[in-house]
Order: C-alpha cells, then sequence, then structure tokens
C-alpha cells in the first residue's frame, strides 16, 4: 500500500500528460455550435437581385447547406470553388445568407467566382448571423429534412472537410 | 562658520527641490495613466449605443460584462472593439427595452452561443469540478497535512540511543574546543 503511493505522482503526471496530448489535437478557436440538433432559428430575409430571398420555411423538407459568406471576407473566396462543386455535384439545397454586405459588392463577387446558391437572403444587419450562433464568416450549417441543424462547419470549407466530413454526412442525411 | 553652512542649505534646497521635481513628475504621469486607463476602458461602449435611461444603461453595462466577445475570447462584449461585440451591445439593449429581466438577456444568449458566452460558468453537474475542484484539492490537502501531524505526535518518538563512549569523548573535545 506504502509502495504504491509513491507511484502517485507518476499516475497524476499520466493523467496531465493525457490532457495535454488530447489537448494538442484540439483547436480552440473552433466552438461547439449550441444549436446542434435544434431547429432551425426562425428568421425571414430579402433577397439578393433576382433570386428569391430565404427563410426559415425553405430549409424543411430535404437537406440543405446554408452558408454564411460575405464580399469583404476572403475565407469565403478560398472555399467559394468547393461550393461550387457541392452545388455540381452533391444532391443538396445550397442556401447562402449574405452577411453585412453592400448588394452590389455581394453580386460582383457572384459574379466573378459563379453563383452556387439556390437562394440567398440578405442579413445586413446581422440578426440572424446571430440567431443562428455564428461568429465569424464564412459558416456553414447543414440542416437536415426535419429542418434541425445537424453540423456547423467554422471558417472556410476546406478539400479535407469537403470529403471528410462534409459529404459523408449528406450522404447519411440522404442527400444524395 | 556662516560661510560654510551657506552652501550647505544651498545644497540642501537643491536636493528638496529635486525631490520636489521628482515627485510632481511621478504624480503626472499616474494621472495621466489614470486618464488613458479610464479612457480606452470606456472606449468600446460608443456614445450613440447609450440608452437614454441610466437604470436600463447600468443593467446594459452590467450584463455586458458578463458576456463573452465571441471573437476576443477573452474581453467581454463591454471590453470589445469587435464588430459582433457591438451588435450584442445593442441586441442586450434591445432586449432590456422591450422588457426583458436579466436572467431572460442572458438565458436569449446562452441558447444561441451556449454557455460559452458566459464569463462566469454556470455552476451545474458538468461545471462541479471546475467550481468545487480547487476547494475540494485544498480541503484533502489539509486534511492529508492535519492526519500526518497527528500521526507524528500520537506515534512513539524516535528512539534516542545513548552516545558510545567514543562519541561522549569527541563531543567533550568539541566542546571544549569551540569555548
Amino acid at each position: 500500500m506504502r509502495r504504491l503511493l509513491f507511484f502517485l505522482p507518476l499516475a497524476l503526471f499520466a493523467v496531465l500528460a493525457g490532457y495535454f496530448v488530447i489537448g494538442l489535437g484540439h483547436d480552440p478557436s473552433l466552438l461547439p455550435s449550441a444549436l446542434i440538433d435544434h431547429p432551425v432559428p426562425e428568421f425571414k430575409l430579402p433577397a439578393l437581385g433576382d433570386k428569391p430571398g430565404l427563410a426559415t420555411t425553405d430549409l424543411t423538407g430535404e437537406v440543405a447547406l446554408v452558408n454564411f459568406f460575405a464580399s469583404w471576407c476572403v475565407p469565403c473566396r478560398a472555399e467559394h470553388p468547393n461550393l461550387m462543386r457541392l452545388a455540381g455535384e452533391a444532391h443538396v439545397a445550397l442556401y447562402g445568407i449574405n452577411y453585412k454586405d453592400k448588394p452590389e459588392d455581394a453580386r460582383g463577387l457572384l459574379a466573378q467566382l459563379g453563383d452556387p446558391y439556390r437562394r440567398i437572403g440578405v442579413d445586413r444587419d446581422g440578426r440572424t448571423f446571430i440567431d443562428f450562433g455564428a461568429y465569424g464568416v464564412p459558416e456553414t450549417y447543414i440542416i437536415d429534412k426535419a429542418g434541425r441543424i445537424r453540423f456547423r462547419q467554422v471558417g472556410p470549407i476546406t478539400q479535407e472537410d469537403y470529403d471528410g466530413k462534409i459529404l459523408p454526412l449528406l450522404k447519411q442525411l440522404g442527400a444524395s | 562658520m556662516r560661510g560654510t553652512l551657506e552652501p550647505r542649505r544651498h545644497e540642501g534646497t537643491k536636493q528638496e527641490r529635486g525631490l520636489a521635481s521628482c515627485l510632481r513628475a511621478f504624480v503626472i504621469t499616474a494621472l495621466v495613466f489614470l486618464l488613458v486607463g479610464v479612457a480606452t476602458s470606456a472606449l468600446a461602449v460608443l456614445p450613440d449605443e447609450r440608452l437614454a435611461d441610466p437604470v436600463l444603461e447600468a443593467r446594459a453595462r452590467a450584463l455586458s460584462q458578463e458576456l463573452r466577445c465571441l471573437v476576443c475570447r477573452n474581453q467581454s462584449i463591454d471590453d470589445s472593439n469587435a464588430d459582433l461585440a457591438h451588435d450584442l451591445r445593442v441586441l442586450v439593449r434591445e432586449r432590456l427595452q422591450a422588457g426583458d429581466s436579466d436572467r431572460q438577456v442572458l438565458a436569449f444568449l446562452t441558447s444561441r452561443y451556449g454557455d460559452y458566452v458566459l464569463l462566469r460558468p454556470p455552476v451545474k453537474p458538468t461545471t462541479w469540478l471546475l467550481w468545487f475542484g480547487p476547494p475540494a484539492l485544498l480541503l484533502a490537502g489539509a486534511l492529508a497535512l492535519l492526519v500526518a501531524w497527528r500521526r507524528r505526535r500520537a506515534g512513539t518518538p524516535m528512539q534516542q540511543t545513548p552516545l558510545t563512549e567514543d562519541e561522549q569523548e569527541r563531543l567533550a573535545r568539541l566542546m571544549r574546543e569551540s569555548s
């Protein structure tokens, strides 16, 4: 018993080291969403250009992907090719919410890089952004057929995210 | 005599003057720092955000100091200049004007951003370790100390073996040498 006590510091160290090892692989800048498995917040946003606007009622019945974007956001441009690919490949309703942007700038971005969105809502004052619990652009939400949020991507969708997280989840939810 | 005293007195006043100017410089520097500190701490809340009702505004300030800015993480939205912090400050004030209680405002935000938005984590089963861990460790340490102390007092005192003749002799010699 006494002898076991000598190993206590070693055991404590092992526990601490375990925490550190887990901490190393964990990105503290990514916050878990409080809305996972919750229904999409209520919103109704005006349209950008000639496409219809976006509201909560548009997000039920099929698997949907909602992407917050802005023309002034550099990482949004980085993920744009992946959104274009998603719109072409996956059978998913891809919607955009234009966050705190000038409409002409947003239209310019889409004219330049292509428009992957089925509908776009304009969130000028950023209230819908807050209702989603978002804290930066770009952010992407995957919503199931029942209209519940199932996944949130903080930051641009990289190739890894696209192949490793987004596509498998869409498949699992029955999008394609 | 006077001749020798004069320069000395002169020297004294010079020193005093030096001390006074040092003190003055110190006070001015301290004042400047204080003013700058006050100015920057009040900078984040913009004049157009403030509510006309001082009671509501005071509640809004108190609430804002409890809420984390999601962009800068370790600042409250009251301190932060981030765009989102501004939006949240305005939102808090709107909710208060709409008649929300403080608790309702916090619930509104935690339903969107989770408990992470609160700078003081709530006490609940998942945070028990966080809240009660340190006092429990302290208590355990104190208890261990007490047990060790009592055991030492109650246990048999250390066996005192008398000195051998050789040692006695050596001790006596040393005592003699040192005196």
